[in-house]
């Protein structure tokens, strides 16, 4: 699972780091330091911290990894993660 | 299959044909890249979209690098951004765009390969500024700061103990870098050539908090001074360097933190309004070329741009802040997929958030265009504070240390245009806060290193006027 916080956004209400100790701390009184990437077994904390920021500041992505490009046939170097084929609206 | 040129072409259809089979490419596959891919997906365009980018990644975050990853706690290709929906896009990674025919509509690529396109985003960012002097950069022991790569290299550095870090230039970069080594436990030399760390981009009052947050937490901080010279052992190690003020210092290591340059070369002769200072746009993305007119299917979004902001008297904003390309990306996209009526100018409020020493700063509108600086909420001294910044009689940004539950306030205040010096009655004011100082900016007309906003009017006179031909 890869997740970023807008930190602009965040305003310190730590209930990310309540809810998912393992991937969001405060450090100081207000910098929230988190990991960007976090495995599966954390899915259900993440979720429940995504939910409860009371700023709607984390994006959680959920799509698969390690499939091919996004448009299959189209050569140099897709992203490694990237997507599957997927039209538009879907995801 | 292809759109025509101007105002979307609505009325006959063809913006119709853009949305369902056009063809939209994007130079430059990071944040502001994804972003603007994504929602053009989200606004409907179901065409043909190409992302073209130089660096081999899927696009990643770069904020934690100077943070998480060089204390090890996240590892530098663990930055992957998260993706808001599949976009069903061609990624050509690893890939360098190195020209434009703006006539043609077509992106040239590094081995010749030319993309062709009805709709063109430019979101190349921008890059380290490198050492000046070439020969002394390539030392073992010099490193830069803007790529998951430089982040792994300067990481693993770090990781093996250097006797002492040597930080060139103390803006944002240059302090959580300081910040970074300090939590490490290394030793960590600042130099920094303006009165203060962090002077250029929020004024010498809270310049000097910065520099005493430094020095509390063991940096070994010089100010107004600059590094000479960096010199090497026989086997091209970097082991000294030499400053101004004719002392040397031992180190084994040094950061380059001394701003960016903004990814415009490829553009270099393409008839675009693009040189060192940026790609000039108007608000609602769109391009201009040299002749100063704006280009109907050319967009620029992120830390490339330069655009102009109603509420900060119309002048040229370079912001090479996270949330701006993320908003400048959602408007470009927008605008490139929508009819004239329905376009929408990107009035974002600059905002940028760094982390450092254990203080969360945070800033909203323009401090650079600040006179006076007031300190409305908490105290300097306890580096618990919301400083607010007036510009000719009005709210014209805010800062905050630790204090960022304040900023939304202040952000509507610049929004409105709020007098200056603010009134808030029902906030007591401590002794700092009872009359606006000096902001206390460096004078514009000497250099300093990257702040992280840059003003300038748009003059075209860096730039070679080159006329292309009409297009129709
Ligand atoms: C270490 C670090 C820490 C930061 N911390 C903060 C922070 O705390 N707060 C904050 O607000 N902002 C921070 N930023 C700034 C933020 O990351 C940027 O504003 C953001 O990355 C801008 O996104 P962008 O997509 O416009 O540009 P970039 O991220 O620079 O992406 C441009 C992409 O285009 C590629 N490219 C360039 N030229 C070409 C070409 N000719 N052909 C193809 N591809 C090309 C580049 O390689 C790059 O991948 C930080 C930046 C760095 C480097």
């Amino acid at each position: 699972m890869r997740l970023v916080v807008d930190l602009n956004r965040c305003q310190g209400y730590a209930q990310c780091a309540f809810l998912a100790p393992d991937v969001f701390t405060l450090h100081g009184h207000e910098a929230l330091r988190y990991t960007p990437y976090a495995d599966d077994s954390r899915r259900e904390q993440v979720a429940r911290a995504v939910a409860a920021c009371p700023v709607g500041a984390i994006l959680l992505d959920d799509l698969p990894e390690n499939l091919p490009d996004d448009v299959a046939g189209d050569g140099a170097g897709g992203p490694a993660d990237g997507l599957h084929a997927a039209g538009p609206g879907v995801g | 299959m292809s759109a025509e040129r101007g105002g979307g072409g609505e009325g006959d259809g063809s913006l119709e044909r853009l949305r369902r089979d056009g063809r939209i490419v994007i130079v430059g596959a990071s944040l502001a890249g994804l972003r603007a891919a994504e929602t053009l997906r989200e606004q409907g365009f179901t065409g043909s979209l190409t992302l073209i980018g130089d660096e081999p990644e899927p696009p990643y975050d770069r904020p934690p690098l100077s943070k998480q990853v060089l204390l090890g706690t996240v590892d530098a290709d663990r930055t992957t951004l998260p993706r808001r929906r599949a976009i069903g896009a061609r990624w050509r990674l690893g890939t360098a765009a190195t020209g434009l025919d703006l006539a043609a509509r077509r992106v040239r690529l590094a081995g010749g390969e030319e993309v062709p396109y009805d709709r063109l985003l430019i979101a190349t960012g921008v890059r380290a500024r490198p050492w000046p002097h070439p020969a002394e950069a390539d030392l073992d022991g010099v490193f830069t700061l803007r790529t998951g790569r430089d982040a792994a290299r300067l990481r693993r550095r770090l990781a093996a103990g250097p006797r002492r870090v040597l930080v060139i230039g103390g803006g944002f970069m240059g302090s959580e870098i300081a910040s970074a080594c300090r939590e490490l436990g290394l030793p960590v030399t600042v130099v920094e050539r303006g009165p203060a760390p962090l002077v250029g981009a929020l004024g010498g009052v809270i310049g000097q908090v910065a520099a005493e947050l430094q020095r509390a937490h063991g940096v070994d901080l010089r100010c107004s001074v600059m590094v000479t010279g960096l010199e090497g052992d026989a086997a091209g190690r970097l082991r000294r360097a030499h400053l101004s003020d004719g002392t040397a210092l031992e180190v084994d290591l040094a950061v380059v933190a001394l701003g960016a340059v903004r990814n415009t070369e490829w553009l270099a002769g393409s008839g675009l309004g693009a040189g060192p200072r940026g790609v000039a746009c108007d608000a609602g993305c769109r391009a201009f070329d040299v002749r100063g007119l704006v280009t109907d299917d050319v967009f620029v979004a992120g830390d490339v741009a330069r655009t102009p902001h109603p509420l900060f008297g119309y002048q040229f904003l370079s912001l090479e802040h996270w949330g701006n390309a993320v908003a400048q990306a959602e408007v470009a996209a927008h605008n490139m997929v929508s009819p004239g009526p329905d376009r929408r100018p990107h009035l974002w409020i600059p905002a940028f958030w760094s982390a450092q020493f254990g203080v969360n700063i945070k800033s909203v509108g323009v401090p650079t265009m600040g006179e006076e600086l007031l300190i409305a909420q908490g105290s300097l001294a306890e580096r618990s504070f919301t400083g607010v910044y007036g510009y000719q009689g009005r709210v014209i940004a805010a800062v905050t240390f630790d204090q960022t539950n304040w900023l939304d306030f202040y952000r509507r205040q610049i929004e409105t245009a709020a007098p200056f010096p603010p009134v808030c009655r029902t906030v007591d004011r401590r002794p700092d806060g009872l009359r606006p100082v000096p902001a206390d900016f460096p004078d514009p007309s000497l250099p300093t290193h990257g702040p992280t906003v840059t003003l300038s009017g748009y003059s075209p006179t860096d730039r070679r006027i080159v006329f292309t031909p009409a297009r129709g």
